[in-house]
């Protein structure tokens, strides 16, 4: 059984959400100037720099997270200039993008992040039975030639599975009464029951002990002190995507 | 020494570069915080170039460049050199390196001590603790007190000489500006290190209209800092694909892509190696 979708016509891609991750806003910096790069026939990509004062500044943000931003209270949060900065971002780029959860929203938007965790390259999804996501996360893993020639319907994309890790919890860096961190992560993966987890800054080891073996992620990411996390414990999961094409 | 509250932040500088004292200008309501804390600093820890300033400033530093372990002094003046083959000799956890200066002015916190070096670790992204990181820099302050405590360990107050040449005291003092006293009979040994010594900074290429940058450090490059840099060596990958390669003589490259030199024009250095021969410290007994 294959699911039917509307074409995925138009298609953004964001830089500088958070203003210090270079990559994003390089990459969208260069496509902004020249876009043949990116444009495919019958697919119109828009390059967009959402958060241009926190880019200006090389900073993650200037009042708040835009990456938090686009909750219902927010995205209709009257005030104009004096909502904190990245509201007002987050109201725009839903009245150019969106409106979210509406039927004239765009249909693929790309979130372009850097890390300081060790992360290679990862996608993210919001959801898992999204099943145009999984099949576009399967393609980028395992892309295959298009096919030349007219096809009225576009291709199909048959079933797949692609593996996936769910996130599980949070984990804090320990700390004391003050609440400052007096201790930090050690590298590795994946982290097993009696594992070392954090070390103290007077040399102590701290060890996981959880109910079974995790996969962290995340793990010592710059911007997540100030968020309580250390790193975040994942599970492995195989998600089927079930055949996709265009009505 | 802990900031005032600015370090819960985590900002890199208020205004200024935080570390290059500017001597003299009065301090008004508009004076750029970090221009107010060199001159509290010098207050606190100095004055500079006077004989109540603190024998030695060990300024910690961490870099987003791979260094490893470096020392930075900004002369290599005989505890410096002491303290540098000490570290070396001392540390098997990583490779010790040290890079000199060389500026006839220092305008940095550590030049406010009678002798002063800044331990450079990386790498390390600016806002992050890592436990390799840490340790390393905890063992390299540990070796510091150490070897300073074996220098200065003893009862009695003797004369320091160097290289069998007896000094009167107040010639001691000048060259060495440290009261000095150690068990009679020790020797420091001398003999010789190898350093690096700055020769130039390369900035990114640039955007001749916005001078935003237009390249990254080459992949062959990053990550490859004191691994000699030969002419047709690539250094820069620009975003549109082509590579800039190094022209000119051999060097080394250091600092390779720390983010806190964007701002300065500063891609990375390049330094040439030396051969620094440090003297033997040693101590008799005074009549």
């Amino acid at each position: 059984m294959s699911s039917c979708l509307n074409e995925a016509r138009r298609v953004a891609i964001f830089g500088g959400t958070h203003g210090n991750e270079m990559s994003g806003v390089t990459l969208v910096n260069l496509w902004v100037k020249n876009s043949a790069e990116i444009q495919r026939k019958r697919v119109e990509t828009k390059p967009f720099i959402t958060n241009p004062k926190a880019v200006e500044k090389c900073t993650r943000y200037v009042d708040t997270d835009l990456n938090r931003a686009f909750t219902p209270e927010n995205l209709s949060a009257p005030g104009g200039d004096n909502l904190p900065y990245e509201v007002q971002r987050a109201q725009e780029i839903n009245r150019l993008f969106g409106p979210k959860e509406s039927p004239d929203a765009y249909d693929v938007i790309f979130d372009l992040h850097n890390t300081t965790s060790n992360m290679g390259c990862t996608l993210i999804l919001e959801s898992s039975k999204d099943h145009f996501n999984l099949q576009m996360m399967h393609y980028i893993k395992h892309p295959v030639g298009l096919e030349v020639g007219p096809q009225p319907q576009g291709m199909e994309f048959p079933p797949c599975t692609v593996e996936a890790f769910r996130v599980l919890e949070r984990i804090d860096y320990p700390r004391d009464a003050n609440g400052n961190i007096v201790a930090m992560d050690c590298d590795w993966e994946p982290l097993n029951p009696g594992d070392p987890m954090f070390q103290t800054f007077d040399g102590k080891t701290i060890r996981y002990h959880g109910p079974g073996t995790v996969y962290p992620t995340f793990i010592n990411e710059a911007a997540y002190y100030e968020k309580q996390q250390a790193f975040v414990t994942t599970r492995r999961e195989a998600l089927v995507a079930s055949a996709i094409r265009k009505v | 020494m802990p900031l005032p509250p600015k370090i819960k932040g985590c900002l890199s500088l208020v205004s200024d570069e935080q570390g290059y004292l500017k001597e003299g200008a009065p301090i008004t309501d508009s004076t750029p915080y970090e221009v107010r804390r060199a001159q509290e600093l010098n207050a606190q820890l100095g004055p500079k170039g006077t004989p109540e300033a603190v024998d030695l400033l060990c300024d910690l530093h961490n870099t987003t460049a791979n260094m490893g372990m470096c020392l930075i002094f900004y002369s290599f003046d005989w505890i410096a050199l002491h303290i540098y083959n000490y570290i070396q000799s001392k540390m098997t956890s990583a490779p010790v390196t040290a890079i000199q200066m060389d500026i006839s002015e220092t305008y940095s916190l550590e030049s406010v001590g009678k002798h002063g070096i800044a331990i450079e670790v990386g790498p390390q992204p600016h806002g992050v603790t890592r436990a390799d990181i840490f340790n390393l820099m905890k063992e390299a302050v540990d070796l510091t007190i150490e070897c300073l405590q074996k220098l200065n360990s003893g009862k009695k107050h003797v004369l320091v000489f160097c290289e069998d040449t007896v000094l009167p005291r107040k010639h001691v003092k000048a060259i060495c500006n440290c009261y000095c006293t150690l068990p009679t009979g020790s020797t420091f040994e001398g003999g010789k290190v190898e350093a690096y010594t700055l020769v130039k900074s390369v900035d990114y290429p640039r955007d001749p209209t916005t001078n935003n940058i237009t390249a990254a450090i080459h992949p062959q490059l990053q990550d490859n800092d004191f691994k000699l840099l030969k002419p047709g060596d690539p250094i820069f990958l620009s975003f549109s694909g082509e590579t800039v390669k190094h022209e000119g003589e051999e060097l080394y490259p250091v600092f390779v892509n720390e983010c806190a030199y964007y701002e300065k024009k500063i891609a990375f250095h390049l330094a040439k190696k030396v051969t620094v021969t440090f003297p033997s410290v040693s101590v008799k007994k005074v009549d």
